[in-house]
């Protein structure tokens, strides 16, 4: 599946916008996608996700367009994934 | 994981002279002085954008340095430098509650190193109150169920609403360096908490200390301790700047006296930060704001002073020399007052518009060594 990465976690990717992802389960959740991410980039899932599962208040995460609260959420291993940083400032 | 060089700065510590970690709301910036700290560069930022709760310098080999930071999308992380700031590695496993309950680490707030015994031992402090513990040098933390999950935490801590406008926060974790089984840490709110099994039980040390916001103004415990420093030659001193007053401990003695009485009436005891002389146990410093009505959180009456005392508390120095005389509404956190080591000691400060003070004849006069900076959290020596 292919993620769009931020701008603020482009120094996880070194710089890569459009990472290709393998999701390896036969029913994939965002969940497996997550970890996935964090096996090839170390430490980015905490920085979006807290310890208890839940998104981080200022993070929106889309599974093919659609907002995802719930790690639970199913994935395409062809589909999208894409992660926003939102509406914080100051 | 996220590494490499950044451009722009480097905490290099200079042979001679005076260096200082200051990290902000936006970023972390580093000062470097002279050989007779009459000059000073300012170097940075690094992790611009980042908000920089505490960046220490591991005094055990004075080329590590650990750095707290968050951004305001990203959760809390720790980087790691072993080079003095030239490259930084992430934290594995940054600091976090366990998975199944109801808290999350909002940040980390506080790191302090563990003693030259304990080499790679490191302690963070979170908020909400959290007690983390690395044994390699700050790669991947663990939290301190002795107290994380403690049957009374939640008595001693209380809930979101009763800690401090960003947050409740685990803060002044000291290590005696004659045990280091021996730990003392402070809360906002919470109070002060003893334990002597290396963080196995712990029980609160909060006797003699008012705590006026509540029915009973000497609870056991919910204080709110600002910051407590332990001398380091005399590690039975304490002191604690609190909500509400200023305090002095010799143990064994289990009750606190009351320093902050000594204070000019028109000026209060009320403050965020303290530092120590490094060599004289009865001298010390604290930066008093307004804490009256409404708590505006700024230096009394638009006239920034640090105040000093050489007794153990019983008196105390206006110590204001070379700051504005009026109209400076800037006061300093509890994390920005330092000191460094000299022969005649530099005390240092930065402020929440942005400045960095310096006094290298321990505070009787001051000069600005930078402004424009982001709001300051914390300043260290190294």
């Amino acid at each position: 599946m292919n993620v769009r990465i931020p701008g603020l976690l482009l120094s996880y990717t070194n710089g890569a916008k459009n990472v290709e992802l393998r999701v390896a389960p036969a029913a994939p959740t965002l969940a497996d996608a997550l970890e996935a991410l964090n096996e090839r980039y170390p430490g980015m899932r905490f920085r979006v996700v807290d310890e208890q599962g839940a998104v981080r208040r200022h993070i929106k995460i889309f599974v093919d367009g659609v907002l995802a609260r719930d790690l639970a959420t199913p994935v395409r291993p062809e589909g999208e994934l894409m992660i926003v940083g939102a509406l914080t400032g100051g | 994981m996220a590494t490499g060089t950044r451009k722009g700065a480097s905490a290099a510590r200079r042979t001679k002279g005076a260096g200082l970690l200051i990290a902000t709301r936006k970023g972390l910036w580093t000062l470097a002085s002279d050989a007779a700290r009459r000059t000073w560069k300012l170097a940075g930022p690094q992790f611009l954008g980042n908000v920089v709760h505490h960046a220490v310098q591991d005094p055990r080999d004075r080329k590590t340095l650990l750095v707290a930071a968050r951004t305001g999308h990203l959760g809390p992380t720790v980087f790691r430098s072993t080079d003095r700031g030239r490259t930084w590695k992430e934290a594995t496993t940054p600091p976090a509650f366990k998975p199944g309950g109801a808290r999350s680490v909002d940040h980390t707030f506080w790191l302090t190193p563990g003693l030259a015994s304990q080499p790679g031992v490191w302690y963070a402090g979170t908020s909400p109150q959290g007690l983390f513990r690395s044994t390699d040098g700050g790669a991947t933390w663990a939290g301190v169920d002795g107290f994380n999950e403690h049957p009374k935490r939640k008595d001693w801590c209380g809930g979101d609403q009763d800690g401090t406008p960003d947050g409740p926060k685990l803060h002044s974790i000291l290590v005696d360096p004659r045990d280091a089984k021996h730990l003392y840490i402070g809360m906002s709110g919470g109070g002060i908490f003893e334990s002597t099994d290396a963080g196995g039980n712990w029980h609160p040390l909060n006797q003699g200390v008012r705590a006026d916001f509540f029915p009973d103004p000497y609870p056991e415990y919910g204080h709110d301790p600002h910051c407590m420093r332990m001398h380091p030659l005399l590690p039975d001193r304490l002191y604690h700047q609190n909500h509400c007053g200023i305090y002095r401990l010799d143990r064994p003695a289990t009750r606190w006296t009351d320093i902050g009485a000594a204070m000019p009436k028109s000026v209060g005891a009320i403050g965020l930060p303290m530092v120590l002389h490094p060599r004289d146990p009865d001298t010390l410093w604290v930066f008093p704001m307004d804490g009256t009505s409404v708590w505006p959180r700024v230096s009394p009456g638009g006239k920034p002073a640090a105040y000093r005392s050489v007794n153990g508390g019983r008196t105390w120095q206006r110590q204001a020399a070379g700051f504005p005389a009026a109209q400076a509404w800037w006061t300093v956190k509890r994390q920005a007052l330092t000191a460094d080591d000299a022969a005649t000691v530099g005390v240092y400060f930065g402020t929440t518009s942005g400045e960095v003070w310096g006094s290298r004849d321990e505070g009787r006069t001051w000069k600005c060594l930078a402004r424009h900076l982001p709001e300051i959290y914390a300043v260290e020596s190294t």
